[in-house]
């Protein structure tokens, strides 16, 4: 028999499953989470999630591109190749914005799915509640809390009861 | 004061307000629920492949090989076999490039802006309006690419690129030639990847239900591209604010697009080009096109996948208002800019626009004035937006239109400018016309695999606007 990962249970509608969030984070538990087809408006704060740090992948992404296509075209004007056109300034950040405020969008989209993938440590293409047979219908109808056996809080008996109470349905131990 | 009776008289302030509650569209009718939803979409990927895809697919490709063939002719022969001649320089090229360039903004427009702006009926319509951008901006990048004819320094360090070539010689970034490379080629890569990141839950949901079915090959090419998606909370929390920001930086990705399209003509100095008007109207024409491709695309769809729950009524209703919006906006900024002609005393100015309306090439006008002017007036009638297939023929309206446009403003322009001893008349060569009409296939050869092996739809972005998904167990906000 391998080892316990945690306990699985099912709820069948959001609400249901909203309550039941509240509870176990009521009840301290922290390596735990709800796995839904859909994001549930608000089931952040019925899980006690913090506010995600996407946004500062974002910014640094941003900043970086719009330095690089104003670093970029400058020393491009100045150092590399000087070249009037017109009698125009070899480097302006006027003419230089353009292709500046492309990169800026640029780069914050790499950084933005680049900072979601890291912060979601995907890719993963193994975990333990993908193996298990109900998974299934977490992607398609149904909606489940999943409470890690790693949890300090955790107690086989005791989590159960409390995921029971919580109205959990087909409460059952994933393996690792 | 003792005029007033308070005994008879309505109080004139209420006790308490009650607005009227007007019940909202429903978004999917028929009060279908979410496992409904994930057969209705998945089906459509899983099941045996009907004959009319293999059929439409074979044409796609037949006509998709004119473009192949046009391009390589082009490659070996030289730029000579496409109809540009002096003073015409600039003609079906950057016609089809602004053309499809502009298709692809509908697909933004639905998946960022209205994003931004709580408009949940995009959630059914917003996959395949995406794909449609992904799509239009490859046919029209093909254009820039194959119009220098010797595409190796296009690609290579050359013309687009910033690499300096074997003569040390880098692009000039005061053109906005430059700008429009790194516009376009951001707007497809970041189309790309806000594509590729809505579809992540959904091909969880077909990864699931393959290896459920025991087709594990198939599970294992979705599962690759779901990165091991599982639906949980905590990944769903940093999913949606990505997605939020991907949304807030689109919507200026979008604007910008057209703008600095517009740049390639309003800041050179030809008359009938050279007028601050042309990023809003650019903008605005380029949603308005895409739109209209839209419907074109998505009426057939729904009929076929009968997809009538889905993508209602007033979905329809929404895209035909939209595109009456920016068809009228349109059709503002046609008669402004003559307004302008006129007001501004140039007289170069002033002949271009006359010389549109009335030269050589008023055919091409008044089919454009007809089509983007005229045609989404009929939007106005309830009757006309309720008989789907006036609308898909009303939408086909709107995209020759929206060719014309492009055509009449770069091809007018040109073939009548300063000096009459270089004026000219352009017509373009065979090899043009099959190389234009062979995108058609291009575009929808791509769209045909992308509705055989892609969920059409965002299958968690439709189940999260149903009443069912209110957590707190309402559906009346």
């Amino acid at each position: 028999m391998n080892k316990t990962y945690g306990l699985i249970a099912a709820f069948d509608t959001t609400p249901d499953l909203y309550h039941a969030c509240e509870k176990v984070r009521d009840a301290g538990y922290s390596q735990w989470d709800a796995l839904t087809p859909f994001p549930v408006h608000g089931l952040d704060a019925a899980m006690g999630v913090r506010r995600s740090k996407v946004p500062r992948f974002s910014l640094a992404g941003g900043i970086t591109g719009f330095c690089t296509g104003m670093g970029f075209i400058a020393w491009l004007g100045l150092v590399e190749y000087p070249l009037v056109v017109g009698g125009k300034p070899a480097f302006s950040p006027m003419f230089a914005f353009p292709v500046s405020y492309e990169l800026t969008i640029l780069f914050t989209a790499f950084a933005t799915i680049g900072g979601m993938f890291f912060l979601n440590r995907l890719p993963m293409h193994y975990h333990p509640v993908l193996k298990a047979p109900q998974f299934v219908r977490a992607m398609d109808d149904r909606f489940y809390i999943v409470i890690e056996a790693n949890d300090p809080k955790f107690n086989a008996a005791e989590t159960r009861a409390l995921l029971a109470r919580a109205g959990g349905k087909d409460i059952a131990e994933l393996e690792e | 004061m003792s005029a007033h009776s308070t005994d008879h008289a309505a109080p004139a302030i209420l006790a308490e307000v009650k607005p009227v509650v007007i019940p909202r569209r429903e978004l999917v009718e028929h009060g279908r629920d979410f496992h409904w939803i994930t057969e209705k979409v998945c089906g459509i990927v899983e099941g045996p492949t009907p004959l009319w895809w293999w059929i439409c697919f074979s044409i796609a490709g037949i006509v998709a090989s004119f473009t192949v063939a046009g391009l390589t002719y082009l490659v070996s022969t030289g730029v000579g076999v496409w109809g540009h001649a002096n003073p015409v320089n600039w003609a079906w090229d950057i016609v089809n490039f602004v053309f499809w360039i502009g298709i692809g903004h509908a697909g933004t427009l639905i998946s960022a802006i209205l994003c931004l702006l709580r408009q949940k009926w995009r959630t059914s319509i917003n996959r395949a309006s995406e794909a449609m951008t992904i799509f239009a901006v490859v046919c029209a990048a093909i254009f820039p690419v194959f119009h220098v004819g010797r595409i190796w320094f296009a690609v290579m360090p050359g013309y687009l690129f910033p690499f300096p070539n074997s003569n040390a010689i880098w692009q000039n970034f005061r053109s906005p030639l430059e700008w429009d490379v790194f516009a376009v080629s951001t707007y497809g890569t970041v189309s790309v990847l806000f594509w590729y990141v809505g579809l992540i839950p959904d091909l969880g949901t077909l990864r699931d239900r393959f290896t459920a079915s025991g087709k594990l090959l198939k599970a294992r090419i979705y599962g690759f591209f779901a990165m091991g998606w599982r639906g949980s909370n905590r990944q769903w929390s940093n999913y949606e604010m990505a997605y939020l920001i991907l949304a807030g930086i689109a919507t200026p990705l979008v604007l910008s697009v057209h703008t600095i399209v517009s740049f390639d003509f309003a800041v050179s100095l030809i008359p009938g080009w050279h007028t601050t008007i042309f990023p809003p109207y650019f903008v605005a024409g380029a949603i308005f096109s895409g739109f209209g491709m839209v419907m074109t695309l998505m009426l057939p769809l729904r009929g076929i996948y009968r997809l009538e729950d889905l993508i209602t009524q007033y979905h329809i209703d929404c895209m035909c208002k939209i595109t009456l919006a920016t068809g009228t906006m349109v059709g503002y900024a046609y008669s402004m800019e003559f307004f302008i002609a006129w007001y501004g005393a140039n007289p170069y100015e002033g002949f271009a626009f006359i010389n549109r309306a009335f030269g050589h090439y008023a055919w091409a006008y008044w089919i454009m004035i007809g089509c983007n002017v005229i045609t989404p007036q009929f939007f106005w009638f309830k009757a006309v937006r309720e008989n789907t297939t006036l609308v898909w023929v009303l939408s086909i309206f709107v995209n020759v239109g929206m060719w014309f446009e492009r055509f009449v403003i770069i091809v007018t322009s040109l073939a009548r400018d300063f000096l009459p001893s270089s004026w000219g008349y352009y017509s373009p060569s065979i090899v043009e016309i099959f190389t234009f009409f062979g995108t058609f296939g291009v575009f929808s050869f791509l769209f045909l695999l992308f509705i055989r092996f892609v969920p059409i739809m965002p299958m968690s972005e439709v189940k999260a606007v149903i009443p069912a998904a209110d957590p707190h167990g309402s559906s009346k906000h």
